[in-house]
């Protein structure tokens, strides 16, 4: 039987498995923790640093962080909070983000963390990179445009054989995500939905697929991402 | 209390955010009551013959022109509000802004599928009246200090409304989560 240890979050006495993640511990014990490159059921990447939180009064990514007894944690300081608008900026200016004109749009969770923080524009001035849009692939699109290189697909998304769909060339500023021809050009619709579903922004769609849920029934319309786990 | 004076533009936008504006329905009567329009497409005054209190921006600025007006509500408004994604970051016209002018401009007047015959001087429309279109197209923030940005494309009409009757009023300006959108 697993052992269960005692901690704090925001001062509240949690519960968990010893050496459960943190955002999974916390979101157990009904506090949230944002996240984006961090998908449940997948290797924690730490790379996009939305999760850090203070552990012991040192900032850490709580995906990468496991439970231990009697350590305190502490998710949201205005330290904290002004941080993940940064990252959130940061990650808008980058790249080139024109959620009007985006298939993800109501149901992406980088859009939906700058509604949750009420971000307008950037401190940082956009770089408008040149990017490209594949869509040569036979069941799938990426928009390089739209990509934060999470590499949650990397992580999470294997073929029958299990192989890798995704994989990553360059390095740095320069880092992009590329769909493997090979790997990818026979896979059922499922696991094209699961790479999309899978990829927090529009960066991964399946081809002859969009739009078929209405402005107001998206996931993100009406409640605030996160407000499942905390209201 | 004296009524509050608004001029509003569109720049680089596609007026459906002035569209939007006309959406608060029935409500633009409660707003006539509290505020004067003075340079602004609704009542087509072209300059601004006052100062103002709010300036209502739609749109980036894509050219010469849009620089300068967006500069002269900077100078007449006392609070600049832009509305939409294009004045906030760029919007649809950005699109332009990862390949660079000469080529966009040959595309659209030179070498475009559609151009086929109908341009044969091969001219790239060069008149000292066209204002001259800027190398990417800015969001209105890194032109000049903006105060109040809504975001939307276009801005839900209520949260317009919210905007407006906070600022006239003086009340806190909150921004709902269910009208706060990008698209």
């Amino acid at each position: 039987m697993a052992s269960f240890v005692k901690f704090t979050i925001n001062g509240k006495t949690c519960l968990a498995e010893e050496g459960a993640q943190l955002v999974e511990a916390a979101k157990e014990n009904g506090i949230y923790i944002p996240t984006l490159c961090n998908y449940p059921g997948i290797p924690p990447k730490g790379s996009c640093r939305i999760c850090t939180v203070l552990v012991n009064g040192i900032g850490q990514t709580a995906c990468t962080t496991k439970v231990v007894e009697g350590m305190t944690v502490q998710t949201s300081t205005p330290e904290l909070e002004e941080f993940r608008k940064s990252v959130i900026e940061i990650l808008f200016a980058e790249g080139n983000h024109l959620c009007p004109s985006c298939e993800k749009s109501g149901s992406c969770e980088l859009q939906a963390l700058a509604y949750r923080y009420r971000v307008t524009v950037p401190h940082f001035p956009y770089l408008f990179p040149k990017r490209d849009v594949e869509a040569w692939h036979p069941k799938l699109v990426k928009d390089h445009n739209r990509c934060i290189q999470c590499k949650r697909c990397i992580r999470g998304i294997r073929n029958g054989k299990g192989q890798a769909l995704f994989a990553f060339g360059k390095r740095g500023d320069k880092v992009v995500i590329n769909i493997d021809p090979e790997t990818s050009r026979d896979i059922s619709d499922a696991l094209a939905q699961e790479a999309m579903d899978m990829c927090p922004v529009g960066a991964i769609l399946r081809k002859e697929k969009g739009f078929d849920v209405p402005i107001g029934k998206r996931k993100f319309d009406r409640q605030p991402i996160g407000s499942d786990i905390q209201a | 209390m004296a009524k509050k004076i608004i001029a509003t533009t569109s720049l680089a936008g596609c007026f459906g955010c002035h569209m939007s504006i006309l959406d608060i329905d029935e409500r633009i009567l409660d707003l006539i009551e509290l505020v004067e329009f003075n340079k602004s497409p609704i009542d087509d005054i072209k300059t601004f013959t006052k100062e103002c209190d709010i300036g209502i921006i739609e749109g980036g600025c894509c050219n010469d022109e849009n620089v300068h007006t967006l500069l002269e509500f900077r100078k007449h408004c006392k609070t600049l509000v832009v509305i939409g994604e294009c004045a906030m970051m760029g919007g649809l016209p950005s699109m332009r802004n990862t390949i660079p002018l000469k080529e966009c401009l040959d595309e659209a007047y030179l070498n475009g599928p559609t151009v086929a015959d109908c341009n044969p001087q091969k001219i790239i429309p060069n008149d000292p009246d066209i204002p001259k279109i800027l190398n990417r197209v800015y969001p209105c923030h890194e032109i000049v200090k903006i105060d109040v940005f809504l975001p939307g494309c276009p801005p839900r009409a209520d949260l317009i409304w919210d905007a407006l009757v906070a600022l006239v009023t003086g009340a806190e300006l909150k921004l709902p989560y269910t009208t706060f959108k990008f698209d």
